[in-house]
Order: C-alpha cells, then structure tokens, then sequence
C-alpha cells in the first residue's frame, strides 16, 4: 500500500518535511523547459508516462520496490523537496526526468536482480543486530511490520547492548547484518580500535534524528562559548556523533579535547547519567533526546539537523564475506531494507511504525515518546513545541562524499594517523561502489545487459554548518578549520 | 534455641513491613487534576484569528497549557488531529496529572513494582520474540551458563588444588598467580574473551568459569594442606597406598573446606552472570535488567534485583545443605 507513491508524480507528496503542501497549485512553473512546453502538453504527456510506469508496477514484486525506494533517494537528493520536486516535474515533466536519473543509477537492472534473486535465496533464516534507538527504525519496524517475511527472509532481530558488542558479534559471525553506525564499517575495515575485517556500509537506515541535549541546571548557557569545561557523552568514539559534536563545538571556538570532556556512554544510561549530573549533557540518537524530555531531566538544545540537513547517521552494515557467499540473500535482504526505509519516510505511516516499536521486543519505549521523535512534533523541554517533520528522515542513499566526509573528520581529529586516499577507501566501503562492480560482472556475463556508468552525483558537495564541503578538495577541507590536529 | 527463630523471623517480618510501609509513603504522590488555565475573549480571539476551533482552544486551556503554548500550536497550525498522532497533549508534559508527570516523579512506590511484578510473576515463560522472553525463561538460560561455567571451573579447580595442596612446593609457586588473577572484575575479562573465543554465549561461561574457579582452588588445597597430622601418620602405618590416602583420608577430610569454596565461588558465579549478561545482551536475567534499564522502567529493575537476590539465596541455601551432609565432628 505504501508503494503506491509513485516518486515520479508530481502531484503526490513524498516526504516528511516542512513543505507546504499543495502550496505551489497555483503557482506557474518556472522552470526553463516551461518556456519550451506547454504545460498542458507536459501534463498530457506525464499521464501516459505515469499511467506506463503504474501499469507495469506491482507492490508485491521486490524489484519494483527497491527501483521506487531508490529513486525516490536520488530524487531527494537532488531536489531536497518536495514543492522543488514537483515544480521540476511539472515543468520538464516525468519522462525526461526519468530519463536523466535512470542515466545516473541504473535502477532498471537493480530491479530485475532482485526479482532473480528471490528464487535463489542461499540462506532463509538470518539475524541481525539492532541498538535499540529509533535511527534504526527501518531494521526493526522491518520485522514488527513484516517487511522481511514479505520478501520470503525469515529473520530475527537482536537486540545489542552497546556498539563496540555491536561490533564484536558482527566481526565473530554471530550476526548475519548489523545496524551500525555510518563510520563503523570504515573503521572495522581499516582495523581502527579493532581486528580488521571487510565490512561494508550498504545503505544508511536513517539521517538526521539526532540532536544535542543538556541537564536543566544550563536553561541559560544556549552559547556553546559558555560551554567550557562542561562534560558531554557520545555513544562511540567512531560516530557521527562524536564528529557532529566536535565539529559544532570547534565552530564556537571550543576545542573538543581541551576545553570539554566527550565520554563514550552507551545511549541507555545518557538519561540517567543525565539525571545524576555525571555529563552535563550529550550528543545522542534518539529516543534519549526526547526521553530526557519526557522525564523532565533535560532540554534539547539543537538538531543535529541543523549542523547538517540530510546528514548519515546508522547504516545496514554487512560483510564482504556474507556478500561473496550470498549474493542473492544480499540483495532480497537489501530490498527487504530499502523498502522499509522507504515506507518509513512517509507521513502518514510515521504514527504506525511508531506504535509498532513500543514493545518490550523491540525499543521498550512509552508510545508517546515514539511519536513525538517520528511525527517531529514534540515539546522541546523549554516550554515550546515544535514541528520539524524531518527531525528523522530515512533516505536510504549513501552517497561517496558522505564517506569522504566522515574520513576527513577522522583524519582531522587524528583517528586516522597519516593522509589516506579518501576517495578510493570511500569506494571501497560504501556500497554504491561494490554494486557497481556487481553489475560489470554480470555484464561481461551477458551480452544484452548493458550498464550505463554511474556518474556525476558519486561526489556531490554538501553544506555542512554553513561550510562548503568539497570531496574534490578533501585535503584543503581538513586543514581549513581553525581547531584541527592536521597541520 | 527453637523460640530464638520463631522470634528472629517475626523480627524479620516487622523490619520488611516497616520498609515497605515507609517506601510507600515516600513514593505515594497525589494525582492533580489539570488546572485549567482561562483565557481573555481577546486571548481566545486572537488564537482562532489563528485558525484555530473554539472548541479546540477550550480542550487545550482545560489541559492547563499557557495561552503561549496554544499560540504556539495555533502559529505551527497543529491539528488537534497531529497532535494526538504525536502522543496527545498529555504526553507534552505542560499539563499535571498527565504521563508526563508521573514519568517525572521519578522512583515507583511497592504498589508500582508489584504490579509490574505480578504480570512476570503469573506469566513467566511467555516468549514474545527473541528480546522479550518471561522471567522463567530469562533466568532458566541464566542458571544454565551458571551451571556450566560452575561445574567446568569444580572439574578444574579440585584436581589442581588437590595438587598444590599435597605440596607445599607447587603451592608457594602457583599462589602468586592465583592472588593476581583472583580479583580481576569480570568485565574486564569479558572483552578479552570475546575477542579469544569468538561466540558471546562460550565467552560468558568463560566469564563464569574464570571468576568462579579461584575460591574452588584456594579453598581445595587450603583443606588438603590441612589434613591433620595424625591421620596421615595412621594411614601410613597401615601401609595405605598414595591413592587411598588420597581418596579415603583427605578427600573426606577435606570435604568440607572444598565445599565452602564452592559455596563462595556459586555466589560469585552468579553475581558475574548478571553483568556479563547486561554487556552481552541475547537472554537471560542480566540482559533483563538491562532492557528494563533500557527503558527506564525502574519498577521492573526493582523486581529483577529481588528475583536476583532470591536466586542467589537459593543456591546458596542448596551448597550450604550440601555442606551440611558432609560435615564431620572431630
């Protein structure tokens, strides 16, 4: 049912996000190609486009659900909105639209992988580690909604108390996948605090949903320049977290290693460390941020949303070896995911899977703490209420520059000791690379198969905190913050 | 001796009722009733000015929220629709007497705790997948990774202290290692282990056997090095053979301190199972009380500790039977 969204329609709404609905009805489209066409001859011909695609489109078939989920990504990640989304549509209409983005990510043959791969599934039964925070809402609404057993996996979900046992377990073999934190597998596989194994990054399950909240008692220090000398929690030394926090802090002119303390704390106890004033205030996924809230111990400072729109948080991690060995698990497995992922960013079924992960089995959370964090309309712990739909969006596409970025920072804080080439590691680690391999293989196989090359938006620059990020210029980005360890 | 017990259990029941009746009282707040906040006719004007229904303003002021917090939800234009989907107003925590304010009183009264008790209590061998199992289910894997680490560590630590016991030479050696390795935490062998033996279940009965093993040892040849004297000299001048003596005069002899090492090394086993299951996770009445800390449901913490305890209890009482049987008087 939630696949009847078509990302391709220009007069559906998608996201879970702050745009007006239907606002822009009315509005001439103002696009170039508007000048070229009538819009009337644009709608005429994104109907029959429109009508093509629901005909041969079924949401029981997993290729079909993973084509949507994908773009449905992409297009996010070009046009950000769903009122800039539409407007572009409209204007240039859905074929043309179609045609460019199945230019850059070959979505046809993803598809007809998985369709293959269904028949051909090595291994039915598998578990998978979560940490119980609700960026991992796709992997565990999964399996309370059925989105597994859809796709024919019989699949347990595990709950895990902490990322380093996280790890562990992932690098024993104990779990088939995990939920890890995005710049986990770059650290497993680089041998950082750890043995080294390949791990792989597959898609991120969530971004943003994360946000800074301090104790009560600091009402009044809302400028990170009175910060000083504060104690702050982050869940793991290799998180977004860790890097978020320090990059915000280091923007005020707070040296994260001098000037404050940032202790590793798994997300459980934040809350009650919280309470005990042993941290004045941390850095975490939620539902702590708003469980603080509700337990009236703690206010929420900033969404981390707001140091960078659209940033990864948590992925779907797996290991090379699982992929060499099971390739058509892998991908039903990644369908089963990316479908849930994108059922999940919709809104009008953000109040279901919120319901779903209540139980003890899963998140062991009150209901309404759930529906606060997924609807994005909470109390903010200072008397306000809020409205930000996209606190926690799950947009399934990990795009290289994240990769490059998170290395950078690494880089930047001296986890990783010397220059690396962030590009080629990035490739190595982040999915979009090994899919593309993947297909070369199967193309050289068959000789009707023909790929186009994935492309242009591989390294796209991002704003993060108001400062360009250029993955072309990763070596100038480290060196150019005030507070950096790299000389 | 017998109205000393009678008298100490009723002594007992008085302290249990005294605590309980004074946690009552500390923990036993009042519900307010929402006191509803008014507003001017300007105040209302201005907020369905906003778009927002009379009735709806009225909902929210008898819910007590300030008139700025219903501007703020009339400025956002929140329907009442949006709010109930993101947990309903109550749950905001700006009104008394909601969820909020009870999450917020913070410590659960008895009553609280029983009633969270008593759905475990009736119902323990539920099995709501693989991170919510009952009670009965959670402490059933526990006792078996106790049992196993316990009786690994008795196969290791009885002949070996045998040994060391029976000379005094081995025991001057080995003891240094033994006072080094004895008060290590089990948390930090955990990591270790998981790391060597690369399966969480086996390295939390690594865990067990580990910690439990040393008072088995020390106890075991503190009891053979004890052996009196003159009963070696009797076995000797009858010519016993260096098996007999052991199995039929120092074994029995020093039964009892064995068993009081196993009695330690129990209490110990089961104290390291509780942590070692809260960092692994999986089942078991550590990894319990860790999903309860989780979510911050202190009444079930609460009932997890006492179930805790009285296990505890109970397998100490069964060594200490055990002890009882084997007791000899001089």
């Amino acid at each position: 049912m939630s696949m009847d969204k078509d990302p391709f329609d220009p007069n559906v709404d998608l996201w879970n996000e702050c745009s007006e609905r239907g606002a822009d009805e009315n509005d001439p489209p103002r696009s170039v190609a508007d000048v070229l066409k009538a819009p009337e001859q644009v709608e005429r011909e994104n109907n029959a486009f429109l009508s093509k695609r629901a005909q041969g489109f079924s949401s029981q078939d997993p290729g079909a659900t993973m084509y949507r989920a994908l773009e449905s990504s992409l297009l996010h990640s070009i046009f950000k909105t769903d009122v800039n989304r539409r407007k572009f549509l409209k204007g240039v209409g859905a074929a043309t639209a179609a045609s460019v983005i199945g230019s850059m990510v070959p979505f046809e043959a993803l598809a007809s992988m998985a369709k293959d791969a269904m028949s051909n599934i090595e291994k039915k039964d598998l578990t998978i580690g979560f940490v119980p925070i609700t960026c991992a809402t796709p992997i565990i609404a999964g399996h309370a909604l059925g989105f597994y057993d859809k796709y024919g996996l019989n699949v347990d979900i595990i709950k895990t108390a902490g990322w380093a046992v996280a790890r562990d377990k992932c690098m024993n073999g104990e779990y088939d996948a995990s939920h890890l934190l995005a710049p986990m597998p770059a650290a497993m596989s680089m041998g950082l605090g750890s043995a080294s194994q390949d791990w792989r990054m597959v898609t991120n399950v969530n971004t943003n949903g994360q946000a800074i909240v301090l104790a009560n008692k600091h009402k009044d220090k809302q400028d990170p320049k009175d910060w000083k000398g504060f104690k702050f929690a982050v869940p793991f030394e290799y998180s977004m977290h860790n890097l978020l926090l320090r990059l915000y802090v280091a923007e005020h002119g707070i040296d994260p290693d001098k000037d404050i303390q940032i202790r590793v704390v798994p997300p459980p106890e934040m809350v009650a460390n919280l309470r005990a004033e042993n941290v004045d205030g941390y850095l975490a996924p939620d539902p702590f941020n708003q469980r603080a809230v509700y337990d009236g111990v703690g206010f929420i400072h900033k969404l981390t949303k707001e140091i960078w729109d659209q940033h990864p948080c948590c992925c779907f991690g797996i290991s090379q070896k699982f992929i060499d060995e099971n390739p058509n698990t892998f991908i039903v497995l990644l369908t089963a995911i990316l479908d849930a992922t994108y059922t999940a960013e919709m809104a009008d079924q953000r109040e279901r899977f919120a319901e779903s992960m209540a139980p003890t089995n899963y998140l062991n959370q009150p209901e309404a703490v759930l529906k606060q964090i997924l609807t994005g309309v909470y109390p903010d712990g200072l008397g306000n209420i809020k409205k930000v739909p996209d606190r926690i969006s799950f947009m399934p596409y990990p795009t290289q520059s994240m990769g490059t970025w998170i290395l950078s920072q690494l880089r930047r804080w001296d986890y990783i000791k010397s220059d690396v080439d962030y590009k080629s590691i990035s490739d190595q680690i982040f999915l979009s690379a090994e899919t593309e391999k993947n297909m070369k293989d199967m193309a050289a196989a068959n000789s009707d198969l023909e790929w186009k090359d994935i492309p242009e938006v591989k390294y796209p620059v991002y704003d993060v905190y108001g400062k360009t990020y250029n993955p072309d210029a990763i070596q100038d980005y480290i060196t150019s913050f005030d507070i950096t360890r790299v000389q | 001796m017998n109205r000393n017990n009678i008298l100490a259990g009723v002594l007992s029941l008085v302290l249990l009722v005294v605590f309980l009746s004074v946690w009552q009282m500390l923990t036993t707040t009042t519900t307010h009733v929402a006191a509803a906040t008014s507003m001017s006719p300007a105040e209302v004007e201005t907020l369905t000015g906003k778009g927002m229904s009379g009735a709806d303003v009225e909902a929210y002021s008898a819910d007590g929220l300030t008139f700025d917090q219903i501007d703020q939800i009339a400025g956002l234009g929140l329907t009442r629709d949006e709010i109930n989907s993101a947990g309903g107003i109550q749950s905001f925590g700006f009104t008394t007497g909601g969820a909020a304010e009870e999450a917020q009183t913070g410590f659960p009264s008895p009553t609280q705790v029983w009633r969270e008790a008593s759905e475990q209590i009736f119902n323990p061998f539920y099995d709501r997948g693989p991170n919510d199992k009952g009670i009965g289910i959670q402490l059933q894997y526990s006792l078996m990774r106790v049992m196993t680490g316990f009786v690994l560590a008795i196969i290791v630590a009885v002949p070996l202290g045998f040994l060391v016991g029976m000379s005094p030479l081995w025991n001057a050696a080995i003891n240094p290692y033994v006072q080094v390795l004895k008060p290590i935490s089990p948390l930090a062998w955990l990591p270790v282990a998981l790391f060597l033996i690369k399966d969480s279940e086996q390295a939390s009965i690594f865990v067990i056997f580990i910690c439990s093993i040393w008072p088995m040892l020390i106890n075991t040849a503190f009891g053979v090095a004890n052996v009196k004297e003159d009963w070696l000299n009797i076995a000797k001048t009858l010519e016993l053979s260096r098996m007999k003596t052991a199995f039929r005069v120092i074994l029995p002899a020093a039964a009892p301190t064995i068993l009081t090492g196993m009695r330690i090394s129990i209490g110990i086993a089961w104290l390291v199972i509780v942590a070692a299951e809260m960092v692994i996770g999986g089942v078991g009445i550590g990894y319990y009380v860790w999903n309860e800390w989780n979510g911050l449901n202190l009444a079930s913490m609460i009932f997890a500790i006492v179930v805790i305890g009285v296990v505890g209890l109970i397998l100490d009482f069964a060594l200490g039977q055990a002890l009882r049987l084997i007791e000899y008087k001089e």
